[in-house]
């Protein structure tokens, strides 16, 4: 059985292609079930984050499931293939393995060592798991990377040095206005990474804060606990002249802000500056809102360029997660190398035939007077003996088609028999936090 | 002796300029202090000639184009020195300071003999009008500086270009106030050279106003800072319209002074 990956993210593809592929975290139930039902897909989970979309999946024939899964993505959105696929990067095998260890270690983000994307990976293998998507191997292959990611922030200072993007997002404010200290921020709709940036400003020392969401309630709960205003999402329009920094997260499936509504904003507050912050994917704020006069509008790539500090600090940690992740990697392969349904027979009957050969050692050598065929005989008896208890068994195990059970057999068979297997075992595992 | 200083402080001015542009390309702090402090010395040195000058003639040295160049050149560099005292923002200089010593350049090209004074300058109002002026143009010469600064950070963050420049330029709105601060001395400061210009004129030649191209431009000049400086006030023009506006004012400035003492003959043309 092959692990695949096949996806894209902020290094390969833009914002805007990256929002046409996103899937919607409420409703995760369809695609998944669509991508297990592709021939020849047994598991699947789905990431789909600000920053990447990735369809993770186990398959006996990696070129064909991963031509699958690039078809299903594109056609899942109604995105032309050909336009997708130079965004696309697929792997299988160590490769799929050192890609999650890494992106779930924050070695792959924008911000490298940025601490969000361990618990959106363990969002999105929660809705697999809630929709039977992934099974055996999925899931020893998620909880590895868990693992393994914990490892990193435990063993690295690559969090605690990690330059997020709210940081890059409060330099850049800087460099708009100079001094923060009269300034206001905005936060439309809420989101981890909304008010990550919003503590950064607050941080910094704002004048104040201001929230919207479409439910107000929200607002209020947000607002408490920022020490902010809360603003009713109607009147936004008639408030933005008030805010010079802008950070937007909503899961609108349309642009809030638009060119056409800034005229009027600006002339409330004589054209000063503003800087907009679209984290949201899809996008909140249209791109032609960069285009009006003194205002400045960044996505969270963008905000990328203005990360420069602490850069050989981070090489070093990065290293040295980098070394974690091979070391892991070895770990889950002696697993699920285990996994094979061949080297499972022969273990297994190799493990039968040391127990016939022992016993039938044993009984012969207390046994005088033997009848001179009778060791060969109890010999055959042993032995067919043995051959029909394994018969069944055995044909079910090689039977290929039977998708992911098989594989689930195969694990059982090595617990039961105490057959050798690479990894430790790790019992039952929990979800982590 | 007057030579001497002149070409010292152009020799000075110019190794002020290179510092400062290295100062652009590495902002290390002990390029900076040694740029600002070889402008002080450049700035003496310049102070050093206006005032052997005005010994020697007798007179405020602004009363060729020679001297009125040199004088413009000093103005900048005070004004300039002014402001970073002020804002800290030293890469300032790397705009500024080469524009000194391209007007100082300037200057040298023109006849450096004291021409014996015209009577109709004769008058305590020379000193106050023309350092008026000049120090006017000066502040219009920052403005000017750090519009074009303003516009080349704009487009830095409108594409999203953050490279090495970016980081090395003032954020947008210090620029911003620093022009409009600029703008609202030097306003006032050709405001006043403009009427006591005027009172001038009325005691020199009889007549306040004569509609002579020096007094024309001036007033047209006067108009674009006036309406910059309203609209800045009442509709908020601020920013990239702003600095172009005050890119577009210098530039009307400088044939003010310059074009129009080289091209309009009129009473103010002394060559």
């Amino acid at each position: 059985m092959n692990i695949i990956v096949v996806g894209l993210s902020h290094k390969t593809a833009g914002v805007e292609i990256r929002e046409k592929v996103a899937f919607s975290p409420t409703q995760m139930e369809k695609p998944l079930h669509q991508v297990v039902d592709l021939p020849d897909i047994t598991e699947a989970v789905i990431v789909s984050t600000c920053n990447r979309v990735e369809i993770y999946a186990t398959t006996r024939d990696v070129a064909g499931g991963m031509a699958r899964l690039k078809r299903f993505l594109a056609e899942y959105h109604n995105f032309p293939l050909e336009t997708l696929e130079p965004h696309l990067y697929s792997y299988h095998g160590e490769d799929a393995t050192r890609h999650v260890f890494r992106v779930a270690s924050s070695l792959d983000s924008m911000v490298v060592g940025e601490p969000q994307i361990l618990g959106q990976i363990k969002t999105s293998y929660g809705y697999a798991a809630e929709y039977r998507s992934s099974g055996i191997i999925l899931n020893r292959f998620l909880h590895k990377a868990f693992s393994v990611a914990k490892r990193v922030r435990t063993e690295t200072k690559i969090a605690s040095s990690a330059v997020s993007v709210a940081f890059a997002a409060v330099e850049l404010a800087k460099k708009i206005f100079g001094d923060l200290s009269d300034k206001t921020v905005l936060l439309i709709g809420a989101g981890e990474m909304c008010e990550l940036a919003a503590k950064h400003f607050i941080n910094v020392g704002v004048r104040g804060v201001m929230v919207t969401n479409r439910t107000y309630e929200r607002a209020e709960k947000l607002a408490e606990e920022f020490d902010a205003k809360p603003i009713k999402f109607e009147d936004l329009f008639d408030q933005l002249h008030k805010a010079d920094i802008i950070l937007s997260s909503t899961g609108a499936p349309h642009f809030i802000i638009r060119e056409k509504d800034m005229h009027e904003v600006l002339r409330r507050r004589k054209m000063k500056p503003m800087f907009f912050i679209d984290i949201a994917v899809p996008r909140d704020i249209d791109p032609k809102v960069n285009d009006v006069e003194n205002i400045y509008l960044y996505t969270v790539d963008d905000l990328n360029g203005v990360v420069a500090t602490n850069l050989e600090q981070r090489k070093i940690e990065a290293a040295k997660a980098e070394a974690i992740v091979e070391q892991e990697i070895g770990q889950f392969f002696k697993w699920l190398s285990s996994l094979e349904v061949t080297p499972t027979i022969v273990a297994l009957r190799s493990h039968f035939d040391e127990i016939r050969k022992g016993e039938l050692a044993k009984t012969l050598a207390g046994w005088k007077n033997l009848p001179p065929d009778a060791e060969k005989k109890l010999e055959a008896l042993t032995n067919a003996y043995m051959n029909k208890l394994l018969h069944h068994p055995t044909s079910v195990l090689k039977k290929t088609e039977q998708g992911n059970r098989n594989d689930l057999y195969v694990d059982a068979l090595r617990h039961l028999f105490d057959l050798e297997t690479g990894a430790p075992q790790e019992g039952l595992m929990e979800l982590e936090d | 002796m007057n030579a001497t200083l002149f070409y010292s402080t152009f020799v000075i001015y110019a190794v002020a300029t290179i510092l400062y542009l290295c100062f652009l390309v590495k902002p290390k702090d002990q390029l900076g202090s040694a740029a600002r402090w070889s402008l002080y010395l450049g700035f003496l040195l310049h102070l050093g000639f206006t005032a052997n000058r005005y010994l020697e003639a007798g007179h405020t040295p602004i009363t060729n184009l020679h001297e009125a160049l040199s004088f413009f050149s000093l103005s900048v560099v005070a004004v300039f020195i002014l402001c970073e005292r002020r804002y800290k923002v030293s890469i300032l200089g790397s705009f500024v300071v080469p524009l000194a010593l391209i007007i100082l350049a300037v200057s040298a090209a023109f006849s450096s003999v004291i021409p014996p004074l015209n009577p109709a300058l004769k008058s305590r109002w020379l000193v106050v009008h023309t350092v008026m002026a000049f120090l006017g143009y000066a502040a219009f010469a920052i403005s000017f500086g750090t519009s074009i600064m303003y516009l080349i950070q704009s487009h830095f963050l409108k594409k999203r270009r953050l490279g090495s420049l970016f980081q090395k330029l003032p954020p947008l709105d210090i620029l911003d106030e620093i022009s409009y601060r600029c703008l609202t001395w030097g306003f006032p400061l050709l405001t006043f050279a403009i009427i006591s210009g005027a009172i001038w004129a009325e005691t020199a030649w009889g007549t306040y106003w004569s509609w002579d191209p020096k007094e024309t431009w001036s007033l047209i000049t006067w108009f674009i800072y006036a309406a910059l400086l309203h609209g800045r006030l009442t509709t908020g023009w601020r920013g990239r319209k702003a600095a172009m506006l005050s890119i577009f004012g210098f530039v009307i400035m400088l044939f003010t002074f310059l074009g129009v003492n080289l091209f309009l003959p009129g009473l103010h043309s002394y060559k």
